[in-house]
């Protein structure tokens, strides 16, 4: 598959405070790159991710929505991270199948002790998004105006 | 009195469209609404009414009106373009020309409406009459001839031709545009059929509805009537009489955050909705029997009053046939009827 | 069905109930509309017959908070809709008293309409329909002008009720989750395109947020004014999908795909397939589930397990 270089995706990371926004810090203090095209939300819980927010941010432009929340198990709050499991499940099987290529959606666990893993996902998932293009299935066109 | 063969009708599309757009009935799964002339179109003259009626091509459901574009401390506005360019709405039945005739009445009005002035003076209109009418209409009532509708060019289909009559100057204008393909022709066909139309009419089971008691005189006895209270109670509070009408006129206007910039749009309104002329100190209408009877009071009692007895219902019966409750105005106003109010 | 009047006029004499939630007589066979009865006078205009065809469980929201006991006719499809209303406290069980009626499949006169009926004048509510037009006589097997839903029926059983009038038959002939598969099969592009051209119909009037028995927030989020959406507008881009998508998934797991929003929709747009594919991922992923078929039970988006599947395993297209 050719990859677009040129194309500098928007892709938008929910972060739960507790794991994954720590993930991304310890990320950033341990000097792990990964492209700036990532553009960090922070959450109280992955559980607080609505899916209007996952809409919203594809609707404004975003070409990728990555979710990150605590181990399952690990949850500050208990559980919110198992019920944030089935709910983006449902949403994302929902918006492939409308269409929109499933790649652009993911859900990954990162604690606050995988920097590496943050870095490494992020940096997969840049390359991912670069390989499927610009997102022209749920945008809102008077957005890209 | 010119005509058309059928089998030509691809080619009358194609050339009104190659000079300007061209809007007309077109089925796009399985239903049938007002959109634009494209090659790979299924166009669709059978169905008798369109779901969303004709107002669309002049009072679209949603348009930009302007757009704000933010660039560094810079802040441009620029306003949408008024409709500069001639379009022709073709197949339009009588209900709805005559529903354009009611959006005038309120847009054309002073302050006049720039968007909605600009696409009706750009716009020709080529009505078609209604040759198998259906129950749920009852635009008789309101002194509409569904065999001989209004419109700049009135047209009449039969088994094999499409007969066409200029009656405006517009009219006449689209009608030189297409001359090559129209041929001359007498009115027999045309004399039969609307007789044929007239006999129909007759026998439809709302032709007899009586408007007697609605107008502007009876406005506190009607609103004040103890009969809103049973007649709202299946309604669901949903838009679908108010969209698919061809004569209401309300709307909001609202602004959408672009991300680098705002577009202010207006959309239509329903005043089914609970947020329907919602103000700062909140809404004038409180409950849904409020909602509702505002509905039909503006149809038959305030419209009237304010515009020389001409009622902004047209007897389309789109709201009678698409009602997820079966409830429409033609039992409102036998409700009413039977209590001999 | 005289039997369901005569019960409900008994049971409002007596003082039982205090109103009847059922059906008033329309102008035609075809548009009885949901309507309260609460005199015998009024019961007068009282109707049953098998065009009615909207399910009432919405209407005991508001019932139930009236002073009083409400009767309701229920259809075996409704009772899980009570049902699932009563699991989640928006009607009140004391205040209701259900009569559930029997039921063969429910008519529609749209689906009359597309069997190519025009002007109608008259229809009879038996098998075959024997319509009566403007142009000429005709007749419509009854099972081509019952509601799409029928095909697909929930079985004969009520799951609630205090008494039962008339017998009931399971019409399904059909795979509720055929048209589902056949949508999942397809490439993302054709997908797409296939949603693109139902969703560009909708017209945004909300019908089927209104009539959907599962929607009963006091205040919808699409209604806030605060809300940065054109709750309204149709601008045939992004706005449609959000408000299906977000419909479907605020009653993902208590949609008891009781086919309402399908019923109602103008532009005849398959609502309920986003209803289905929810379901059907539910089952597949969580368990077989029926929504509002047991009150007490626990939904599958508010319960989970410590081994349910991944998202990233499931776009893959496994369950585990």
């Amino acid at each position: 598959m050719s990859v677009n270089q040129e194309f500098r995706p928007k892709i938008v990371a929910f972060c739960c405070n507790w794991c994954s926004y720590a993930g991304a810090d310890l990320a950033g203090s341990s000097r792990l790159s990964y492209p700036a095209d990532v553009k960090i939300i922070r959450v109280p819980c992955s559980c607080r991710v609505n899916p209007m927010f996952i809409l919203r941010a594809f609707e404004k432009g975003a070409d990728g929505v990555i979710l990150c929340g605590c181990h399952p198990g690990d949850c500050h709050y208990s559980t919110g991270n198992y019920y944030a499991r089935r709910r983006m499940t449902l949403l994302f099987s929902m918006l492939d199948f409308m269409g929109v290529e499933n790649g652009r959606t993911r859900v990954e666990w990162v604690s606050a002790a995988e920097g590496v893993k943050f870095s490494t996902v992020m940096n997969d998932f840049v390359e991912k998004i670069r390989s499927l293009g610009e997102n022209v299935r749920l945008g809102d066109l008077r957005c890209k105006k | 009195m010119k005509k058309i063969a059928i089998s030509n009708l691809p080619k009358l599309y194609a050339a009104i469209a190659k000079a300007q757009s061209l809007i007309l009935p077109v089925k796009t799964a399985g239903k049938t609404n007002f959109s634009l002339w494209t090659e790979a179109c299924d166009v669709d003259l059978q169905t008798l009414k369109t779901v969303k009626s004709a107002k669309d091509a002049f009072f679209p459901q949603s348009e930009t009106l302007y757009h704000c574009h933010r660039d560094g401390k810079n802040i441009t506005i620029t306003p949408e373009d008024l409709q500069s360019e001639s379009f022709v709405v073709f197949g339009i039945k009588g209900c709805d020309v005559r529903g354009i005739a009611v959006l005038d009445k309120v847009f054309l009005a002073e302050p006049v409406d720039s968007f909605y002035a600009a696409r009706r003076c750009h716009g020709t209109i080529v009505s078609l009459a209604c040759g198998a009418p259906e129950e749920s209409c009852f635009c008789k009532v309101f002194g509409i001839d569904c065999a001989e509708p209004e419109g700049d060019v009135v047209t009449w289909l039969t088994e094999d031709y499409l007969y066409w009559k200029p009656v405006t100057e517009k009219g006449e204008k689209l009608t030189a545009l297409v001359a090559d393909l129209l041929e001359d022709s007498d009115d027999a066909a045309v004399t039969a059929q609307k007789e044929a139309i007239g006999k129909i009419v007759e026998k439809l089971p709302y032709a007899a509805l009586s408007l007697e008691g609605w107008n502007g005189e009876a406005l506190n006895e009607k609103f004040n009537s103890p009969l809103w209270e049973t007649l709202y109670k299946p309604c669901l509070a949903c838009g679908t009489c108010t969209f698919v009408c061809p004569t209401c006129q309300c709307y909001d206007i609202k602004d959408y955050n672009t991300g680098n910039g705002v577009q202010r749009y207006r959309c239509w309104d329903s005043c089914m909705y609970s947020d329907f002329t919602m103000m700062a100190h909140g809404n004038n209408r409180t409950s849904q029997l409020q909602r509702f009877r505002q509905r039909f009071m503006h149809k038959l009692v305030y419209f009237p009053a304010n515009n020389d007895g001409m009622y902004s219902c047209v007897g389309c019966g789109r709201c009678v046939d698409k009602c997820p409750s079966h409830l429409n105005i033609v039992k409102v106003i036998k409700a009413f009827g039977k209590e001999g109010k | 069905m005289q039997e369901v009047k005569n019960r409900a006029l008994a049971l409002l004499k007596d003082g039982t109930v205090k109103r009847v939630l059922g059906w008033r007589i329309g102008e035609n066979t075809y548009d009885p509309e949901p309507a309260f009865f609460e005199s015998e006078e009024d019961m007068q205009t009282f109707v049953y017959n098998n065009f009615c065809a909207a399910n009432l469980s919405k209407y005991m929201i508001e019932a139930s908070k009236l002073e009083g006991k409400t009767l309701v006719c229920l259809k075996p499809c409704d009772s899980y809709s009570f049902n699932q209303l009563l699991s989640e406290h928006r009607v009140d069980r004391e205040k209701t008293y259900i009569i559930g009626v029997g039921c063969k499949g429910k008519l529609s006169i749209e689906n009359v309409k597309r069997a190519g009926v025009k002007g109608i004048l008259s229809v009879n509510d038996t098998d075959p329909l024997q319509v009566e037009t403007l142009y000429g006589n005709t007749e419509v097997s009854y099972k081509a002008a019952m509601l799409d839903r029928c095909h697909v029926c929930k079985g004969k059983e009520h799951v609630v009720y205090d008494e039962l009038i008339g017998e009931s038959e399971d019409t399904s002939t059909a795979d509720r989750f055929a048209q589902v598969q056949m949508i999942e099969a397809m490439s993302p592009a054709e997908k797409f395109a296939f949603f693109q051209k139902e969703l560009s119909k909708c017209i945004r009037c909300n019908a089927c947020r209104n009539v959907c028995p599962a929607c009963s927030c006091r205040k919808c989020v699409f209604d806030s004014d605060k809300f940065d959406s054109a709750q309204k507008a149709n601008v045939d881009s992004f706005e449609e999908k959000m408000f299906h998508i977000i419909r479907a998934f605020h009653v993902a797991g208590r949609c008891t795909d009781c086919g309402e929003c399908s019923r109602v929709c103008p532009q005849g747009i398959p609502l309920h397939l986003f209803n289905r594919k929810f379901i059907k991922d539910i089952n597949t992923l969580y368990g077989e589930y029926q929504a509002g078929a047991d009150a007490e039970a626990r939904g599958p988006l508010t319960s989970f397990t410590a081994d349910d599947a991944e998202p990233s395993v499931v776009a893959e297209g496994g369950t585990k």
